[in-house]
């Protein structure tokens, strides 16, 4: 029985050995999302293509879908804007909602670089951002049929990243099917 | 010439004195104490998201002074600090708290160390109350008369060899 006990602390070793090992390989900056499997917040802001013309969140309904927030000031959107216009391409329907940035030069953005949205939504002040929980852009959620969201990527959207991004949509449009 | 450099010079260091004023922490300006002092403690117990290791109050991110904007409006409104801390939770969640909520899944944290203090203490009683009734009953000097016998007997052993 004593000597038993004498083992006590090199268990205790390899248990605090193995939560540290696995500690080195979790990235502290990945943030569950709060707003997971909760509807879009609630907004109404401006068109940033038709600055007339209101935008709510009943506007991101209808089909599983991507939200992209990007900015002008951001290269990392730079970075993925090329992929975005690809998936737009292949038929994803991708929404933006352009945070915290200048109209003027966004636009400018889109025209230059290709627009692969279905709608930009203007979020000059970052209030909308606010409420999803936005904390540095470029970030992409995937949204179902009914505007509930479904999944959170930080970070630019590359091959790897849609792959789990169009597993997730996949499931949705086979689960709204049935 | 001379003077127009000079103004020139002069324009870029105010240009660049206006940048740096506005890369620091905004000042807000409140109806009474109380609601600055409010102000100061829930900016200083929301994490920034961004920059892990800072409050929102220490950080001059872009997010952390939305967010400091967002507090004030809140407390401006009559917010009370629960619903400003539920305000953060419901969307950036649990994490920005410096200070967690008391729930199920945060017993461990609060009352873990107290747990532990309680075993440490269970364990010196118990020992120290073993060696005292080892002491009561009185240390064992000397050998009985088995003992010295086979004492004996290991020395003969040595002798012989």
């Amino acid at each position: 029985m004593r000597r038993i006990l004498l083992f006590v602390p090199l268990l205790i070793f390899i248990g605090l050995g193995y939560f540290l090992w696995r500690g080195l390989s979790i990235d502290p900056t990945e943030l569950p999302s709060a707003r997971l499997n909760q509807p879009f917040p609630q907004f109404q802001l401006a068109s940033l293509t038709e600055p007339e013309r209101t935008l709510t969140e009943a506007d991101l309904k209808g089909r599983p879908a991507l939200v992209n927030i990007w900015a002008t000031w951001c290269p990392t959107c730079k970075e993925e804007h090329a992929f975005l216009n690809g998936l737009a391409q292949q038929g994803v329907t991708i929404y933006g909602i352009n945070y915290k940035d200048e109209p003027l030069k966004a636009r400018e953005w889109l025209k230059r670089y290709r627009d692969p949205y279905t709608e930009v939504v203007l979020d000059q002040d970052g209030a909308l951002g606010i409420d999803l929980g936005v904390y540095g852009a470029p970030e992409t959620y995937v949204i179902d049929a009914q505007g509930v969201i479904r999944y959170r990527h930080v970070g630019a959207v590359d091959a790897k990243v849609w792959k789990q991004l169009k597993q997730v949509m996949d499931q949705l449009a086979t689960g709204g099917a049935s | 010439m001379k003077s127009w450099l000079h103004s020139l010079l002069l324009g870029g260091l105010l240009a660049l004195g206006s940048v740096t004023a506005q890369a620091t922490i905004e000042a807000y300006e409140f109806d009474d104490k109380a609601t600055e002092e409010r102000f100061q403690q829930l900016t200083e117990e929301l994490r920034c998201p961004k920059c892990q290791n800072n409050n929102i109050a220490d950080s001059n991110s872009p997010i952390a002074s939305d967010l400091r904007r967002e507090v004030y409006r809140m407390l401006n409104q009559g917010a009370s600090d629960d619903e400003v801390i539920d305000f953060m939770v419901t969307r950036y969640g649990e994490f920005v708290l410096y200070r967690p909520r008391v729930t199920e899944m945060t017993w461990i944290l609060w009352y873990g160390p107290f747990v532990l203090l309680g075993i440490g203490a269970l364990a010196v009683l118990l020992i120290s109350r073993r060696r005292r009734q080892s002491t009561a009953e009185g240390p064992k000097v000397g050998l009985d008369a088995a003992e010295r016998e086979r004492l004996n007997q290991l020395l003969e052993q040595d002798k012989k060899r």
